[in-house]
């Protein structure tokens, strides 16, 4: 029974599956620090205390995704050696220092400050709990810097040499992180990763908004995630065009997979849809405006664009997934953009807070991020193949001297234990997501089971507007 | 300057670390189900809660240091050590989300189903990393530069011994941490229990040792060759003092001192270990010198490391300073 797939399609099922958990996590947490250190700094700064009912609502949040980031991310470090074992060997030289470097200037600065950050409000001062916070959401920039420098260069390898035993080692440290591909996929990832919080953010307090419209918290958190929607989503939609055309430069075959175009040509077509069909090398059933891909990628209406047949057809990648992921992206992305400048009409006509559609678009673009993020991987990491290190090392010779009945086993350990327990995350995620806003946001606890509420904090009586708002709902 | 020796003692250094660090956390999760007063569970719980991420932390500098500075070890280690570290991965996802779980679970069922799985994912983590640790000690087939063994060649008795020799040995971290972080009852209880592991730790430090000389001939060899045995015999004397001292430590109610009899008894340990595998990394045919990275990866890491490592340390010891003291019921609302 565990030879279902042959062991190098266990070990790419197991990647796949692994890490398309693990970046959900991260993505969240680098949007969530980012969030919760912009909260603390404008408590600090005015004194207002419904900053920290938000900093207390969300930090619970992000404690949660955090800890679910942490013990994914464990698995991806080990699993490059037992499952991709003669990748490692190879490419350890290079990758393994900045892998190093992650680890030394980011995931110790996150999990040295995260006691302090959750634990820690009543044991150190406001500033130095604020810094605790600002080093956790440092900690996770640096972990995306190097991160995608990793990624990126295994897209866009540089500044490598090959030495005598087949190992790639570094010839220019300097190319080796800022390899072609690096800094579009860096702000491309980053940018995602705020946007995918800012639509959790906004979808969250939509919901609250829609039950209640005068919850000064949620109006606070709503109005805060429309205003990075609507600067965040165009801004993302121009850095993915520039990552596009980086894509063009240096592997066009996938991008010609993603466009969906099998012929090379001038003045190629934009296909909005369609069913990619590789066997018979077309698209059925396209829907396509004349000239615009030529446009978008090379500026120039009749600009040539290479098709998939000026690749040898054993080097496709999958091209019906890297076509249809890649459209799903883009289509979160665009209504992403909707979202943020309907949240500006509302807004300047006084409707932020009152636009019952609005909240219910919001509500249900809660997920998009995530999704979004999803499908772009796809689209990138798929497109990549059939490589791992792009055009210098194939997938089916970087895996592990493994037997199929022990990856096809723990590929089958790992879906079972991630449905449950992350299963389990994210129902507690909902329930944290459910629980009101309220005038008795406390801090994490350590401790015991929840006490009834009514303790009321001093504090709570100096913002005014919150008081007044919640005064009903303490018991809830 | 051989770089190669510098990260050869990094990475010694970097597992010493985790092992002391997350053997004490992971230690509670295997007493955890011997405690049975809920508040008692609880301060358990929160005199590790601030830590045990950045424990952990230094696991995947273990391997990611790995990784980048011997990828030869790595690449042949993890596939050779598959079922243990497998287990080891899926173990600590159980107990790491249950740090944040059990708060969050609504009743009391579901709280004690995540602190089983705390317990069960503190007791196979731990038992995987023993077994791990025999199945390096006992030596991996290595054809070329990969892994050449079988699916189970990591399954012995022996490995299985050091499983059950690092069970014990983080259950005795886990119960001084306690000694030293709780009060009253949970302390009582746990004096009782170090006692007892102190016995069984002694027992299990000895029999490994003198079983893993007859595994490789360079290990008899390294410590019983003249004049070595002279330089190397403080070793095992220092291991029975420091056992004595610890039981003693016990008796007498201290509170930080058998804490750091137990670190101080796994480092000698270690150093012993060491000691045995040197020049190896992969024992018995990969010297650290044919594992390592080429010294331009070498150095650009330790360019970095020489600044970051201290800064970590400093940051970590503030992290611990801020969260000094007894853990109590009453401080639990931060």
């Amino acid at each position: 029974m565990f030879e279902l797939f042959d062991a190098v399609l266990a070990a790419r099922l197991q990647f796949a599956f692994t890490i398309a958990f693990h970046i959900i996590f991260p993505a969240l947490s680098i949007g969530l620090a980012s969030y919760l250190m912009v909260l603390q700094a404008l408590w600090l700064k005015t004194g207002r205390d419904i900053y920290r009912r938000a900093w207390r609502y969300w930090v619970k949040i992000f404690a949660v995704i955090f800890g679910m980031g942490v013990v994914s991310g464990i698995v991806m470090s080990y699993q490059i050696g037992t499952n991709w074992s003669v990748f490692s060997d190879k490419t350890g030289p290079i990758l393994g220092p900045l892998m190093g470097y992650e680890v030394l200037s980011a995931f110790f600065l996150e999990a040295g400050f995260l006691g302090v950050m959750l634990f820690g409000s009543n044991r150190v001062g406001r500033k130095l709990h604020f810094l605790a916070t600002t080093m956790v959401a440092i900690g996770t920039m640096i972990s995306g810097f190097w991160i995608l420098a990793v990624n990126s260069w295994m897209q866009t390898p540089a500044g490598y040499a090959i030495n005598d035993v087949g190992q790639f080692i570094a010839a220019d440290w300097w190319q080796v992180i800022f390899n072609p591909s690096f800094p579009y996929r860096f702000v491309h990832m980053m940018l995602a990763a705020y946007l995918t919080t800012a639509f959790l953010v906004g979808g969250v307090s939509a919901w609250h908004l829609l039950k209640d419209k005068t919850n000064a918290a949620a109006k606070l958190m709503f109005s805060m995630a429309m205003w990075m929607a609507l600067i965040v989503a165009p801004i993302q939609i121009v850095a993915g065009d520039f990552h596009g055309i980086n894509t063009l430069q240096h592997q066009p075959m996938k991008i010609a997979a993603m466009e969906g175009h099998f012929e090379s040509q001038n003045g190629a077509p934009l296909i909005l849809f369609g069913w990619p069909d590789v066997a018979a090398k077309t698209v059925h059933g396209k829907v396509a405006i004349p000239k615009l891909g030529s446009m978008i990628l090379t500026h120039d209406p009749d600009g040539y664009l290479a098709g998939l047949d000026a690749f040898p057809e054993a080097d496709w990648p999958n091209v019906p997934l890297v076509f249809w992921s890649f459209r799903i992206m883009v289509a979160i992305g665009m209504c992403m953009a909707m979202v943020g400048l309907w949240s500006m009409v509302a807004r300047l006509r006084g409707r932020l807070y009152e636009s019952k559609w609005l909240h219910r678009v919001a509500v249900t673009m809660a997920p998009s991020g995530t999704i979004a993020i999803l499908a772009g991987w796809i689209t990138t990491e798929v497109g990549r193949q059939p490589y791992t290190v792009y055009g210098l090392l194939r997938t089916v010779d970087s895996v592990s001297p493994l037997d199929a009945p022990a990856v096809n086993a723990s590929l089958l350990a790992f879906v079972l234990v991630y449905f449950v327990v992350f299963g389990a995350g994210i129902y507690y995620l909902f329930q944290l997501f459910k629980h009101t806003p309220s005038l008795n946001e406390r801090d994490i606890k350590m401790g015991q089971p929840r006490r009834a509420a009514g303790i009321t904090p001093i504090q709570g009586l100096d913002d005014h507007s919150w008081h007044s708002a919640d005064k009903n709902k303490e018991d809830h | 300057m051989d770089y190669v020796l510098i990260w050869a003692a990094i990475m010694a250094f970097a597992v010493f670390a985790y092992v002391v660090l997350d053997g004490f956390d992971l230690g509670i999760g295997l007493l955890f189900p011997f405690i049975s007063d809920q508040d008692e569970k609880s301060n358990a719980m929160n005199s590790i809660a601030p830590f045990w991420d950045g424990n952990e932390t230094w696991l995947v500098l273990g391997g990611g240091g790995l990784y980048a500075t011997f990828p030869l070890a790595f690449a042949v280690i993890m596939p050779a050590l598959y079922a243990p570290l497998i287990v080891m991965l899926l173990a600590l996802i159980f107990r790491g989300v249950a740090f944040e779980f059990r708060w969050r679970a609504r009743s009391d069922a579901a709280r004690n189903r995540w602190d089983l799985g705390f317990t069960l994912g503190s007791f196979f983590a731990t038992f995987s990393q023993g077994v791990a640790l025999g199945a390096l000690v006992q030596g991996i087939s290595v054809v070329d530069r990969g892994y050449s063994g079988g699916w189970w060649e990591w399954l012995t008795p022996f490995s299985i011994t050091t499983g059950v020799a690092v069970v014990i040995g983080y259950g005795l971290l886990g119960a001084c941490w306690l000694i030293y972080k709780t009060e009253n009852g949970l302390q009582a209880f746990c004096r009782q229990a170090a006692v007892l592991l102190t016995w069984a730790l002694g027992v299990m430090i000895a029999v490994v040792s003198i079983w893993m000389l007859f595994k490789q001939d360079p290990y008899m060899r390294r410590w019983f060759d003249y004049p070595n045995y002279w330089y190397l015999s403080p070793v095992p004397l220092l291991v029975l003092l420091l056992g004595v001292y610890l039981l003693w430590a016990l008796k007498k109610g201290r509170e930080l001192s058998p804490f750091l009899s137990v670190i101080g008894l796994f480092a000698l340990s270690y150093f012993g270990l060491c000691i045995s595998f040197y020049p190896n990394i992969v024992p018995p045919s990969i010297t650290i010198w044919q594992a390592a990275a080429p010294e331009s990866s070498l150095k650009f890491l330790l360019v970095g490391s020489a600044v970051l490592i201290p800064m970590i340390l400093a940051y970590t010891a503030y992290s611990y300073w801020v969260f000094r003291g007894k853990v109590n019921s009453e401080d639990q609302y931060h």
